[in-house]
This record gives structure tokens, sequence and C-alpha cells, in this order.
């Protein structure tokens, strides 16, 4: 599932709400038939370990190192000794192709490695959902591509749920089974990507188009 | 702030403990302090030395300087020492948490600390919290002996007090009460530059700037809360203990 949007519709808020980071004003959120705005801090953690998250700036701790990183969330959410632990990030580092990393700093990374990592890290303690947020900005499109396969080749390989965030449509159109167009906190479209691109919604047509003109009118 | 200091008092006792980040704080805030605290604490015991003895020197006459030592002792134990130490850690450290947290949250690594299962609040705050209440008072005693040495080499060695009777008079006048009140205070100023170095990064938004605007107010705020607690504290806390 991709949500498509432009700047500042909302994307990312309703990424943080599905999470648990921010709590609506009103309305409800619910992961697998479950409630999550009201859980207690114990029911709700049990909620969020089952999501695995790729942040839009990869939000790869600074202080830490590859390995660290990666194994972070193995040490908190499971009971493996620390050379399974090891093991795992080893595996999971290979899964997005790479290889002897585990003792760099994040600074020593290109931004496309960055992305892997954190990749890494969200997919290391096998959640059932992976959100994506914008996880082709800020790369070249070639590594953007690059990140593309690996989200399909993770949906394959894992069997999860993936939910990406995007305002690239080229992406969107590549990973997607379906598309939700948020425009003005709202879904107002959604569909297949053939339905989406051959969709009358004009604020639909305006946005994958890529215009100007139309009803979108805010900058 | 008083909702970061109730989340703070809700977890304060929850598993799991984040021995890693408190360890690396204790450092953080104690050992890389110790220069600045050696420094602060020398020459602030060296004047305060000065203008006690001049004092007794000129109020009360030649031969009364003696009595310098006791007062020196008690003036750096209770207040000097423990303001000075508050506001350089302030200034070092403080500032240092204000950016750091505040880094983590514009660039959602405080996000990502919450989705891979790490409370916040327990990860960066509580340990934050324990650690500076645990070093400022050993920082503030080991301050105390440097600006005890001070003033007593200003006044032995650079002026000539009879070393004896110095000695003898700060031991029988200075009292345990003295120093644990100073150290008492230096905890309390612990717990106010990580809670408020800790808020202000985490409020903090919209890139370097506002990086920057909560560090400066983490500084600016801590200090006079630190100057104004002080006030009230030397009220609340009996002049002697005996």
């Amino acid at each position: 599932m991709v949500v498509i949007g432009q700047s500042g519709s909302g994307k990312s808020v309703l990424l943080k709400h599905i999470i648990g980071l921010l709590k609506p004003d009103r309305g409800e959120v619910f992961v697998d038939r479950v409630e999550i705005t009201r859980l207690k801090d114990e029911e709700l953690r049990q909620v969020i370990r089952r999501f695995g998250v790729l942040f839009q700036g990869t939000a790869l701790f600074d202080s830490m190192t590859v390995g660290q990183n990666v194994s972070f969330g193995l040490e908190r959410y499971t009971d493996y000794s620390p050379e399974e632990i090891k093991k795992l990030v080893t595996e999971n580092l290979a899964k997005v192709g790479l290889r002897e990393v585990e003792n760099l700093m994040p600074y020593q990374l290109s931004g496309g490695m960055k992305k892997r990592v954190a990749l890494a890290r969200a997919i290391a303690y096998s959640p059932d959902i992976i959100l994506y947020d914008e996880p082709s900005t800020g790369i070249d499109p070639i590594r953007a591509d690059a990140i593309n396969d690996l989200i399909l080749r993770m949906k394959q390989e894992l069997k999860v749920t993936s939910l990406i965030i995007t305002h690239d449509i080229i992406s969107a159109y590549k990973v997607a089974d379906k598309i939700a167009m948020l425009y003005q906190g709202k879904i107002v479209d959604s569909g297949s990507p053939e339905e989406i691109r051959n969709s009358k919604n004009p604020v639909t047509q305006q946005f994958i188009h890529g215009r100007a003109e139309g009803p979108i009118k805010s900058w | 702030m008083g909702l970061l200091l109730v989340k703070v008092l809700k977890n304060f006792f929850k598993r799991p403990w984040e021995k890693e980040t408190f360890i690396q704080q204790l450092e953080e805030i104690g050992v890389k302090s110790l220069p600045v605290v050696s420094l602060t604490a020398a020459f602030g015991g060296l004047v305060f030395g000065l203008q006690t003895y001049i004092g007794f020197h000129r109020y009360i006459g030649p031969g009364s300087e003696t009595y310098g030592g006791p007062i020196i002792s008690l003036g750096l134990c209770k207040e000097l020492i423990p303001i000075l130490v508050g506001l350089m850690v302030t200034g070092r450290v403080g500032s240092a948490m204000a950016a750091e947290i505040g880094t983590m949250k514009i660039t959602e690594q405080v996000d990502a600390l919450f989705t891979l299962g790490a409370d916040p609040t327990r990860y960066l705050v509580i340990p934050r919290i324990l650690a500076s209440s645990i070093m400022l008072p050993c920082l503030t005693l080991y301050g105390d002996l440097i600006g005890m040495a001070g003033g007593f080499f200003y006044n032995v060695y650079l002026m000539g007090v009879n070393r004896i009777l110095y000695i003898r008079n700060t031991l029988l006048y200075i009292e345990i009460g003295d120093v644990l009140s100073g150290l008492l205070k230096a905890a309390v100023f612990g717990v106010i530059i990580a809670l408020i170095g800790c808020w202000q990064g985490l409020r903090a938004e919209g890139g370097a700037e506002g990086v920057g605007r909560a560090t400066t107010r983490a500084v600016v705020i801590a200090s006079i809360s630190i100057v104004i607690t002080n006030f009230f504290l030397s009220k609340a806390i009996p002049a002697s203990w005996g």
C-alpha cells in the first residue's frame, strides 16, 4: 500500500498516528482491529513491536556503530543471546546488500547505504508490518530505484505488509499493489496503480502529472 | 517541564534500566568536568582567601587572619562551590544535553527509539538525571577540597598567616553539616541541570536554529533556576546541624 500526496498533506502525520507517536485529537486508530489510541504504555509497546519503521532521514543513532544500530531493537524486543544478536545483525545487513559495515559509524556511510542500514534495523526483529516514510527522498534516482527493488524484495521474502508514504509517483507505481491519494488530511482517491493512473479525480490527476495548475493550490 | 517530571517519576523505578547510558553519563558529567571544576574551585578559593585576608587584616587587625580558615571553608562548602560547580556543569553538560537530545529530536532519532522499544524518558532522561544528581555532589566535594586548598595556599604561603593556627581554627569551627548542606544543594542542582537540558532538547524543533535556541534556553533557564533555588535551599537548610 502506498500513500501519495504533496508535501505537508499529512502523510508523515498519518504514519506517526499509526505507530502511536502522535495521539489524534479525535477519531480512532485500529491496528488489526485493536484500537491503539487508548492503550496503556505496555500494551502499546506490544503493538509497536509489530512495526518496523524506515524514517525519512533514516534516523540512525549517530553515536552508535552500524552494528549497534541494527541490534538496538533486537536487544529490546527479543531474548536472543549477544552471539545470536551478532549473527542476526550480520544476516540482516546481508539481506539489504551490506557486508562488513558493522563497525562503521553512520557518518561514514553514503545516503543509499544509510537507507539500507535503517531498513536492516527496521526488519531485524521480524516485524509484521514495515512502514516506509519517503524512502526515496534525499538520494539520487538510481539509488532510489535500488531502494524500490529492496522494498519489493522485502515484501516477497519476508511476507510482510508494507505501507509506503511518498510523493515520488515513479516509486509509487513501481512498488504499490494499491495507492491512496491523501489531500488536505483525507484520502480522496484509492485504487491499483492502473486505476490511479486513469483516475478521473482532478486532484489525483494534477498530482500524478506534477502540474502547478489545478485544484491543489497550496504550496 | 511538569509533564516531563511526571513521566520521570512514573518511570523512575521501571525496568529495563539503561545501565550503559547511565555509565556513559557518569563519565560525561563527572569525569570530564574535573578540569573545569578544578580550575574554577582553585581560583574561587584563592580569591575568597584573598578577600577574607583583607577583611580580617583591615577590620579586626593583624593576627586575626588565622580565623579566615573557617570562614573560607564555610563560604566555599555551603555556597560558592555548589553554585560554581552548578553553573559550570550547566554550561558544559546542560547545554550538551539540550544539543544532543535536540538533534536527536529533529532527526527523528527520538521517534526511532520509541519504535525500537526504548521509552525516550527511560532511555534519555532518567539516566541523565540520575547521573547528574550523583556526580554533582561528587564534583562539589572535590571542588570543596580544591577551593579550601586555594584559600589555604593564599593565606599561608602567599600572605604568611600561621599555618598551625589556620588549620586548627578551620577544624575547630567547620562542621560536617556545612559540607553536607553543600552536597545536598549540589544534588538538587544536578536534577535541575539534567531535567532542564533534557526538557529543552525534547521540545526542540525547526532544524539547527531550533537546536541552538534550545541549547541557549537550557543554559539560561538552568542557571537562573540554580541561583534562585540556592537562596531557598540556604533558607531551608539549618545554619548549624549540631
